[in-house]
């Protein structure tokens, strides 16, 4: 009788594995726990001064986003503060639109030459250099951009050189690593007897290329493209170096224009917390980290049509 | 097994141990006393020297200076985060300030000029034409006197202390067209000094051989025409407390205003000491002479 009791009670009691498992479940739970409660406080806190703007200092939310003047300390004839902030976001998307556009054919080109026609070679020269780059503090292209980019764009085209097509050009610079090295992982996955295949039936290189990896591995050259685009919507420092940092709508790719990153970091220090200067600034801040997950949204989408097929 | 005791309880010393270190040294810097100065990145440069300086004649002290901008020197000071807000400005002057609570500490003076590239070739303006280059009425240079050049604005960026004394003392309260900003002087020198056409303004101290600085009506921007009043862009660097400072606070401001400081390292920092002033000036703008030094 009494044996039957101890066997259960050495039975029914957590074995020393057991126990550090839940030990490690309660770990890895703090730390996801701790992770998300940050991502919250964080967009909590942006979103509550962001709002402040329309709430408490009444600004109509269409004239913000369709405003052409950017003078938060100042009001217009009818007593209302300029806080249109459309040059900003055109500013921005203009830049990362035409960025990706330049960057695009250049990374899918690398990793092209990567993975189907020389892996060798790109293995051993471009992989290495393709990292380094990614490395780069983006101080210094944004240094480089200035002494270089700037007085090359003014020879050439006039102005002040400051402007969209500088700020194109060294943000080109900047996403081309990650664009090209997501392009690579993405032909990387397309299966090798797609190409055995298609080179059985008599396919040249370049049609196989043309016809087979590149169309399979679509949705992953895509992510490859947007995750670009979502790091130069949100690079600061290296675009406020060459943009000009001018609040006015662009009328040509070599005019001083501005980006929502550009304004941010220029003015937050200028401003007093609680203002509406500073408020504005943070609404500009709201948008930004709406765009960004808008972008993160596509390239789940992206990723999940591509799964479907 | 046994190893792995081992590691767990080497780590568990290690982890005492360096918990013991940090309340160690934290006790240490509390025994001491320590302030905190924050704002305004133009006087930052002389509250780091004085610091220094102060902090080695007063052992156990400790002053932590930060810049941040003109802004953040004085929301912070407003909310009592700090113990010292340094500011360009009036605290009046700055939207969203209640300046009442506040305690103003002139430690210095700067004076603005107008840079230009040496492109343009001009070395003097008339306030009228300085008026006219910053509001867009004229966009080339030698609509003023200068080379046939188009006129390449750049402005601080809006807030800036530097920005807001130029608008009111060199373009008569007119507000500059919307142009390029930048957020710091040394970049808006190395700037105007490479593109042709383009003018701005910076403190005294950072205007070198590579920029032309400008006279206005054939005043030329130097120290003695500021002492006097006659050159009328400059102002002053304030250290601004909540409340008459105490304490450590109150013999820091004390030292800073102190012949030491002003006779020595404002001069060198090439800021001018208000004591060399034969002038003095409100927040509004009115100016009261002295006779001073």
């Amino acid at each position: 009788m009494k044996t039957t009791q101890q066997l259960e009670k050495q039975l029914k009691r957590r074995s020393k594995a057991a126990k550090l498992e839940i030990f490690g479940r309660v770990i890895s739970l703090t730390a996801l726990l701790l992770i998300v409660a940050v991502v919250v406080a964080i967009i909590g806190f942006v979103a509550s001064k962001g709002i402040a703007t329309f709430t408490s200092n009444h600004v109509n939310l269409w004239d913000f986003l369709s405003g052409k003047k950017w003078n938060p300390g100042i009001t217009d004839a009818n007593g209302k503060p300029e806080v249109g902030a459309l040059p900003m976001i055109v500013g921005s998307f203009l830049i990362t639109i035409l960025s990706a556009i330049v960057a695009t054919p250049f990374a899918i080109g690398t990793a092209v030459f990567m993975n189907e026609i020389s892996p060798n070679r790109g293995a051993k020269i471009l992989q290495p250099v393709t990292e380094l780059l990614v490395g780069i503090p983006s101080v210094v292209y944004g240094f480089i951009g200035l002494s270089v980019v700037v007085p090359t764009t003014r020879a050439l085209f006039g102005g002040s050189g400051f402007g969209i097509l500088s700020g194109t050009c060294v943000l080109f610079v900047m996403i081309l690593p990650t664009v090209t090295s997501m392009s690579a992982d993405a032909l990387r996955a397309v299966p090798r007897y797609y190409r055995e295949a298609s080179l059985a039936l008599g396919a040249t290189q370049w049609q196989t290329i043309y016809k087979v990896v590149l169309r399979a591995a679509t949705p992953g050259l895509m992510t490859a493209v947007v995750f670009g685009m979502a790091r130069a919507f949100g690079e600061a420092l290296a675009v406020q170096m060459v943009i000009g940092n001018a609040a006015l709508m662009p009328n040509s790719l070599v005019s001083p224009s501005s980006t929502l990153t550009s304004v941010l970091t220029t003015g937050i220090g200028n401003t007093v917390m609680g203002s509406l200067q500073n408020n504005a600034l943070w609404s500009l801040a709201l948008v930004l980290l709406l765009m960004s997950l808008v972008f993160n949204l596509i390239i789940r989408l992206i990723g999940r049509k591509g799964r479907l097929q | 097994m046994s190893k792995k005791r081992w590691v767990q309880g080497l780590v568990l010393v290690v982890l005492v141990a360096l918990l013991g270190f940090a309340y160690q040294t934290r006790q240490v810097s509390h025994a001491g006393e320590s302030i905190t100065a924050v704002g305004s990145t133009a006087l930052q440069p002389l509250v780091e020297a004085a610091g220094e300086q102060y902090t080695g004649e007063h052992l156990g002290t400790f002053i932590n200076v930060q810049g941040g901008g003109t802004g953040t020197g004085l929301s912070q000071i407003q909310e009592g985060a700090v113990q010292i807000g340094n500011s360009d400005l009036f605290a009046s002057e700055q939207k969203g300030i209640r300046a009442s609570s506040l305690v103003d500490h002139r430690v210095a003076v700067v004076g603005i000029t107008p840079i230009v590239n040496k492109k343009v070739g001009l070395t003097n303006l008339s306030t009228h034409q300085l008026i006219q280059v910053f509001t867009g009425q004229v966009t080339n240079w030698k609509q003023v006197g200068g080379a046939n050049l188009p006129i390449v604005l750049i402005n601080r960026a809006q807030g800036s202390g530097t920005r807001a004394t130029f608008e009111q003392f060199g373009l008569n309260k007119h507000r500059s067209k919307t142009s390029q900003e930048q957020d710091s002087s040394g970049m808006v020198r190395s700037i105007v000094a490479t593109t042709p056409g383009a003018i701005s303004y910076v403190a005294f101290s950072y205007v070198d051989k590579t920029v032309q600085e400008i006279s206005l009506n054939h005043v030329a921007p130097t120290e003695n025409n500021v002492t006097t009043n006659k050159w009328k862009i400059w102002s002053y660097e304030h250290l601004y407390t909540k409340g008459q400072p105490t304490g450590l606070t109150k013999s820091f401001i004390a030292y800073v205003e102190s012949p030491a400081i002003q006779n020595t390292l404002v001069r060198q920092l090439g800021y001018l000491s208000p004591n060399q002033m034969t002038v003095e000036r409100t927040a509004t703008g009115k100016v009261t002479r002295t006779g001073g030094a």
